[in-house]
């Protein structure tokens, strides 16, 4: 593994390797000196054109805690304002000696064109591109859904989750569906048809436009924020329409099985696809989802840097 | 086991090894209180734990054993493709003011002690560090020496231990075995 541009190229094994690591990475949290020496001498910059508070903050906390020099970019305040083009950045990094390079890119596909070019050496890792993938988002939420019901170990076979909300702009569903379904997991997208991608019926996934229908029987449900930022035209009538047919209720949440969890990737939005009472309740586990990102991101430059780099 | 294989050590050899080097640790240290043992996976472990049950046995104390997994603290990390990582688990209570015991299978350039050295320093500060080890087999490459040994065992540096014990490998043996790379019979 050089590159972690999407979680289609992950093999069971390979996923079930970076959730092992961080596990055994997420006691590094609980010592008096929280920091590793293993990436120490590595460069990793933070290149970021769109903006984010905790993807960021996490790849950060996650370098500096394996000792690697970290350089955050945003595209706000750079040269990119200026009209630079992602080459001409990325031939920057690269003269500065950049080991990897964490990318968030409004475009589908700039992870992909970086690592894929001969702008730079180093390790490209998908923070999030366009409508397209965010696969450390999809890691996290494995690694939650494994600690929570399969206590920490192996895969998630025949674990039932839905994933509810705008599947159409959401890289979090389109990740989380590929990586769940590698690790065995069994997963549903619910959505209005307006917000459910053209061409779903050949996700791995079932699909289902009612969330009442699903509640019943699944193992956790991951509920999507309405990205109004991406959303140029009406795809439903209101907010409160949208917030009645798919949002979690503390009277949804009653219909889930005991046992189930509630997941959100963040930032949400109160009183819209999740009611505030059901956000701060025992059965969400949001808070530990932004802890387990650390953990997991930590895991992923440790098995993309740590080693010997292979030749290409 | 491989045919050009010489063991060095049997069963009982083993059990013997383990016995002294609790009777040792026990003398040094004037008792079991303090005590912790961290073996080094994955046969530290194992061995971290035999050496607890016979401390358990001359003392009737229960000495807390943890697994220290020395991966990222390696200085050859980057010499080959990244590893998986083994369990680390440190008894509760930690090991600030305690004497820790590091136990590994076999001593040999000292790189893995330096490693968990290190590692022990960033989860605490431990009243001493000592170390036991079933095998010695020299050529050290750093100032580190042992403080309980199972056997010295003079080898040249083309030859190859190999420890095997029953919890790891389902049977209690170690062996030298010969020079791998020219293919001489040992």
């Amino acid at each position: 593994m050089k590159h972690l541009l999407s979680t289609a190229d992950l093999s069971r094994e390979e996923a079930v390797l970076i959730l092992d690591t961080a596990a055994e990475l997420a006691a590094v949290t609980d010592r008096s000196v929280k920091k590793l020496p293993t990436l120490r001498g590595r460069t990793v910059v933070n290149l970021f054109f769109e903006d984010s508070t905790r993807t960021r903050i996490s790849f950060e906390l996650a370098a500096k805690r394996l000792s690697a020099d970290v350089i955050n970019f945003a595209a706000k305040g750079s040269s990119v304002s200026k009209g630079e083009s992602l080459k001409d950045t990325a031939l920057t990094l690269e003269a500065m000696g950049a080991d990897a390079v964490v990318i968030r890119h409004g475009s589908s596909g700039a992870p992909h064109r970086l690592a894929n070019s001969d702008w730079i050496q180093g390790s490209v890792i998908n923070a999030g591109d366009g409508t397209h993938e965010h696969p450390t988002q999809a890691l996290l939420d494995a690694f939650t859904l494994r600690r929570h019901l399969r206590s920490g170990a192996g895969d998630l076979s025949g674990i039932r989750v839905a994933i509810v909300g705008d599947i159409l702009h959401s890289r979090v569903a389109r990740s989380n569906v590929l990586l769940l379904k590698t690790l065995g997991a069994e997963v549903t997208v619910v959505a209005p048809p307006t917000l459910m991608p053209y061409g779903v019926e050949s996700w791995p996934c079932h699909t289902s436009y009612s969330i009442d229908d699903v509640l019943p029987d699944v193992d956790a449900i991951m509920m999507l924020r309405v990205q109004a930022e991406r959303m140029q035209a009406a795809y439903f009538p209101s907010s409160l329409e949208y917030s009645r047919m798919f949002g979690l209720d503390s009277a949804r949440v009653a219909r889930l099985p005991e046992h189930a969890i509630v997941m959100h990737p963040g930032p949400m939005n109160r009183g819209m696809e999740i009611s505030a009472d059901v956000a701060d309740s025992p059965r969400s586990v949001m808070v530990e989802q932004v802890t387990n990102g650390v953990s997991v991101r930590m895991a992923v430059m440790y098995l993309l840097l740590g080693g010997m780099q292979e030749e290409i | 086991m491989d045919s050009r294989a010489r063991v060095v050590l049997d069963e009982a050899d083993i059990g013997r090894a383990i016995r002294r080097i609790a009777h040792e640790i026990v003398e040094k240290a004037r008792g079991s209180d303090d005590l912790i043992l961290l073996g080094i996976p994955t046969r530290g472990v194992a061995l971290a734990n035999r050496i607890a049950s016979a401390i358990g046995e001359i003392e009737g104390t229960q000495v807390p054993v943890g697994s220290l997994d020395i991966t990222l603290y390696r200085d050859d990390l980057r010499l080959r493709p990244a590893r998986a990582l083994e369990i680390t688990s440190i008894p509760a209570g930690g090991i600030d003011a305690k004497v820790v015991v590091l136990v590994d299978d076999v001593l040999f350039s000292g790189r893995t002690v330096r490693a968990a050295l290190d590692a022990l320093n960033d989860i605490g500060r431990p009243a001493a560090v000592r170390l036991a080890v079933l095998v010695d087999r020299g050529h050290r490459e750093l100032p580190i020496r042992p403080d309980y040994v199972g056997k010295n065992l003079p080898t040249s540096h083309s030859e190859q231990v190999r420890v095997e014990l029953d919890e790891v490998d389902g049977t209690d043996r170690v062996a030298i075995l010969g020079e791998v790379e020219d293919g001489a019979a040992g």
